[in-house]
């Protein structure tokens, strides 16, 4: 057994992980503290990717157009808000689901016109391109442990913020209890505007950062949406912890099943079986993974609670 | 707010009410493709290039005024069908055409032909339609599936390589590709690695393929997935290290989202945009100056589709009812093609040369196809044994 | 009285679907009895969803998984020779509600958002399975040889005839399911969505009740399945993938959940604005969209809400 090549895989999984945790972490604050269902939340990921590229073609620096695709993400996460999501948070969870769906054709649509169907181009920029040599004999991307860290960062940042600001802890009192938190006097409406804000922020950054690696293309968020929806599941909804844990979990199935289970299931049955069986189970892992976590706990590992 | 309400209301009643458009034309094509969606850009191509071909007609295919109506398959079977239904039921077209993906082909041309209609594809090449379930009135400008990878088997096999690793996407066409390359190939293969479709993320992929080290990679990912593999390719430093052989994962399309990425990959293909011959040098020039960017295979088809369409009326002399005029006409395949001339099989898809290309920095330093040399002279598809048509 | 003007709503519904044919007999456009009859079958696979998600509450991200299994329920037999509708169909409903009933046992100890995943997750793994087995096509799917035989002058290969059928498939579903609704049954599962906790004080085994809907749903669902491969001749494993469970979601939100004729009329809105749409213009998404979160924040019992006098919430 190669060790250094499950070390490497593990690398990989985290990695994966991390790029989920981004997107869950904005998609399972909203959804815990509003009890919104957001779809669109995919949609913002995608934004993100297409205002780096439009800021780094317009700035010609890398560093500037992360700053700027950033804050243009939480400007429209915040513009959605409050234009369209604000009357919503009383409505049943199938009104989310149906209008974040009108929202995704419509950025879909938007995106295309705006910058045409074909994908664009995003490399990773040559400051970051390059190995790092983690292990003797394992040589890692430099971007892809970037974005482990960045991922980490944001993590430790969150856990700050939520448990030790005072905005954490108007979030969190705005969760449990929100008709006495705007008796006592807080603005609960800008407070939630700018919590789906941030959550929009955090969508972009991953967006911008997959733009490198994965294409920019309309309906690029579409497919992430549903792994993400199911680490925020695994993880337990309204929880960041939840969501950290989940995403690694996911990421860390996912790419070790790719990986390992042919392989390990030609050791048992013939290995055409394993050549149709392997890929196919691959690509359920998650979706196995999650009906097993909800049999067991089926309010997720780390369910936040709720008043 | 009421106003709102009967507004929607109104929009959907008039909308309902308004028929079909001006019926004074007398040749109608129905064309249908991918329009919208991610893979929407391939249909904008096909339409673009069937724009070209109606301009360089005169706006009038086999010289009678033509409209041409493009439907939206939004890449599903049902809705592909629809759309046939409605062309030939409510538009009444005289041939549809177009069609990109294989399961909606299978789904729009028994219902095509079973309506007495002609078809021309200008994409999808299912086998079923390549031999079992060939049929008079189905014709192809483009190729049937395997025969791109068998030419990327044969090279492989006649340089000597070995060691191949071979992925594609776990489904049908991905399945196929690797079958139809192992028909030529057959040297050792070290792995067939089957990934999930639409999968983003490679790294883990990539990294067993290192290990495993081959000494050659040979892939099928098309549109996005292709896309996403030759970029982390490139970044996990492979680019340099084993030659990536691919089908269908490197194009006009790819080429643009990817940059370097791309450069030095080998694809194998029965066009190319520097095909030297009069007709692709018109289509390729045109409609880089009409629609500004570089038309791709896709492209070059639905072109082809439309000429082909002229050539059939322009030998019935207008006489849209004599559709066994038509077949024997298309049967000919008397036009100017952009591959050239070819000849059609006896189950009605071309025989025809495929080239290996490598993409390479042009003159102009932007990333292009260029044509190697010639892999396949003449080729047939290893399905028209089954095709019962005699001709 | 409200239940007067509801059964009138819908005779005068289902009769305006009867007359299409004839309809477009005199205007010369038979296309319009292919759509019309897209549409009832999708409505029909509308309202059994309705039946789990608009009565009772249980949000099924799942349901094209149905669709799916009774449109293969059709196809593969046809592949062996059986041709008999009174075989295959029956057996697409018993399938399907067999796979409903394990895929609620399992997802039905779950509720909110949980449900909504696990549904969604179930029907993924169908298709992906779907897609891998070969001889059934994979993903480029199985064509149908022949459409469904009911024998003697029931041919579905006439349109016509066809159209009738679905009509009165769709009659008998909307009849059968204002019984249900209104009988015990029907009663229990909207006194569950409304209040789950009360039920089971009360006495009742609320998860018996709910799994039976749900296997309901299902079987109606596979109904659906095998008449939509009847009507495109042709199926994928992509009729089960949750984007197309999420256009039947859209289909009965946007048409009025929690009532029969919503999810019809949802159907019809849906299927007819894409159609339409579409011809239009390339980027119909970018009306479609708005249009959709229009209808929520404007509409809130759907299309079937902003009809004169059916704006009753329950059924």
């Amino acid at each position: 057994m190669n060790w250094l090549l499950v070390v490497e895989q593990c690398l990989n999984g985290l990695q994966l992980g991390v790029m989920l945790f981004l997107m869950a972490a904005g998609l399972t604050l909203v959804f815990g503290i509003m009890n919104f269902v957001n779809l669109a939340h995919g949609s913002l990921y995608m934004l993100g990717a297409y205002f780096a590229v439009a800021f780094l073609k317009w700035t010609g620096s890398f560093a500037a157009s992360v700053v700027l695709a950033l804050l243009a993400t939480l400007v429209v996460g915040m513009l959605v808000e409050v234009i369209a999501l604000r009357t919503l948070y009383e409505r049943d969870h199938l009104d989310h689901v149906l209008a974040t769906f009108g929202l995704i054709l419509f950025f879909n649509e938007l995106v295309a016109i705006a910058w045409g169907r074909a994908a664009l181009f995003a490399s990773v920029p040559p400051a970051l391109g390059g190995f790092v040599e983690i292990l003797p004999r394992l040589r890692y991307p430099v971007y892809r442990a970037v974005i482990i860290l960045v991922g980490l960062a944001v993590a430790l940042l969150l856990y700050v913020v939520v448990s030790r600001t005072r905005l954490g802890m108007l979030i969190r009192a705005g969760a449990s209890n929100r008709t006495m938190v705007a008796a006592l006097g807080v603005n609960i409406r800008l407070l939630y505007t700018v919590v789906f804000g941030f959550g929009a922020a955090l969508a972009g950054l991953g967006g911008l950062m997959a733009g490198p690696i994965y294409t920019v293309q309309p309906g690029m968020g579409e497919e992430i949406l549903i792994e993400v929806l199911v680490v925020i599941v695994i993880g337990g909804i309204g929880s960041i912890r939840g969501a950290l844990v989940g995403a690694v979990v996911v990421g860390m199935v996912d790419t070790l099943g790719r990986a390992f289970l042919k392989p390990m299931l030609a050791t048992v049955v013939s290995p055409a079986a394993a050549d149709s069986a392997g890929p196919a189970l691959a690509s359920m892992s998650i979706y196995i993974l999650m009906a097993a976590v909800l049999y067991f706990r089926p309010q997720g590992l780390f369910p936040a609670t709720r008043s | 707010m009421r106003t709102i309400k009967a507004a929607t209301v109104l929009a959907l009643v008039a909308a309902l009410l308004a028929g079909p458009a001006g019926a004074a034309d007398p040749l109608k094509i129905g064309f249908i493709t991918t329009l919208s969606g991610p893979a929407g850009i391939i249909g904008k191509h096909m339409k673009d290039s069937v724009e070209l071909a109606l301009d360089h007609l005169g706006r009038k295919v086999g010289g009678l005024e033509t409209e041409v109506i493009y439907g939206d398959d939004q890449r599903k079977p049902d809705v592909g069908k629809q759309l046939a239904d409605e062309m030939l039921k409510k538009h009444r077209v005289h041939v549809v055409s177009g069609v990109i993906w294989s399961n909606v082909m299978l789904a729009v041309a028994p219902t095509v032909t079973g309506a007495g209609t002609l078809m021309v594809g200008t994409n999808a090449g299912p086998h079923e339609l390549a031999g079992k379930m060939c049929n008079e009135l189905y014709f192809t400008t483009s190729w049937q599936n395997d025969q791109t990878p068998e030419a990327m088997g044969k090279f492989m096999q006649d340089q000597g390589l070995t060691d191949v690793y071979a992925m594609a996407p776990n489904y049908a066409a991905g399945k196929d590709m690797v079958s139809g390359f192992k028909r030529y190939f057959k040297g050792k293969v070290v792995a067939e690695v089957y990934t999930k479709l639409g999968q983003q993320d490679y790294q883990a992929e990539i990294t067993q393929l290192r290990a495993a080290n081959p000494k050659v990679v040979f892939v099928f990912y098309p549109g996005d997935m292709g896309i996403q593999f030759l970029k982390q390719y490139a970044q996990a430093g492979l680019r340099e290290q084993i030659p990536l052989y691919s089908v269908y994962t490197v194009d006009e399309i790819s080429i643009p989202a990817v940059g370097d990425a791309a450069l030095g990959n080998f694809e194998t293909r029965y066009w190319s945009p520097d095909l030297k011959n009069e007709a692709n040098a018109r289509y390729v020039g045109d409609f880089k100056k009409k629609f500004g960017y570089t038309p791709t295979f896709y492209g070059a088809q639905s072109y082809d589709g439309i000429m082909l369409i002229d050539s059939a009326v322009r030998a019935v002399k207008g006489d849209l009812s004599n559709k066994k005029g038509m077949v024997a006409a298309m049967r000919k395949a008397d036009f100017k093609s952009t591959r050239g001339r070819f000849t059609y099989n006896v189950n009605h898809h071309p025989i025809q040369n495929f080239y290996l290309l490598r993409s390479v920095k042009g003159a102009g330093g932007e990333i292009e196809m260029q044509i190697q040399k010639t892999v396949f002279e003449n080729h047939k598809d290893a399905y028209y044994q089954d095709c019962p048509m005699k001709w | 009285m409200a239940r007067r003007r509801r059964a009138l709503a819908m005779l005068a519904a289902l009769a305006a679907l009867a007359a299409i044919p004839l309809v477009a007999g005199l205007v010369n456009q038979p296309f319009y009895l292919d759509l019309f009859r897209r549409i009832m079958i999708f409505a029909i696979a509308a309202v059994s969803l309705d039946i789990i998600l608009g009565y009772g509450g249980m949000v099924s991200f799942g349901h094209a998984a149905y669709l799916g299994i009774g449109a293969y329920a059709v196809a593969i037999p046809a592949l062996h020779g059986v041709h008999s509708a009174w075989v295959q169909w029956p057996l697409a409903m018993a399938l399907s509600g067999l796979a409903a009933l394990a895929i609620g046992a399992i997802s039905l100890r779950t509720s909110g958002v949980y449900f909504i995943m696990i549904t969604l997750a179930f029907a993924q793994m169908l298709y992906y399975v779907g897609i891998s087995i070969e001889p059934w096509g994979g993903d480029d799917g199985m064509r149908l040889a022949r459409r469904s035989q009911l024998g003697g002058p029931l041919d579905l290969g006439d349109p016509h005839v066809f159209y009738y059928v679905v009509l009165a498939i769709l009659a008998v579903l909307l009849l059968v399911g204002d019984r249900v609704i209104q009988a015990r049954f029907g009663t229990v599962i909207r006194a569950v969505k409304s209040n789950e906790p009360r039920m089971r004080a009360i006495g009742f085994s609320t998860l018996r009740y709910k799994l039976a809907a749900f296997v309901l749903a299902g079987a109606v669902g596979g109904l659906a399945g095998a008449l939509l491969a009847n009507q495109t001749e042709y199926l994928t494993p992509s009729y089960m993938h949750w984007t197309r469970s999420g256009d039947i979601m859209v289909m009965v939100i946007l048409g009025g959940m929690g009532t029969l004729a919503g999810p019809v009329l949802g159907a019809a809105a849906f299927l007819l604005l894409e159609n339409v749409l579409s011809a239009w213009t390339v980027h119909w998404q970018a009306i479609l969209g708005p249009l959709l979160v229009l209808v929520v924040l404007y509409a809130r019992g759907g299309l079937w809400g902003l009809l004169p006098g059916g704006a009753s919430r329950d059924g």
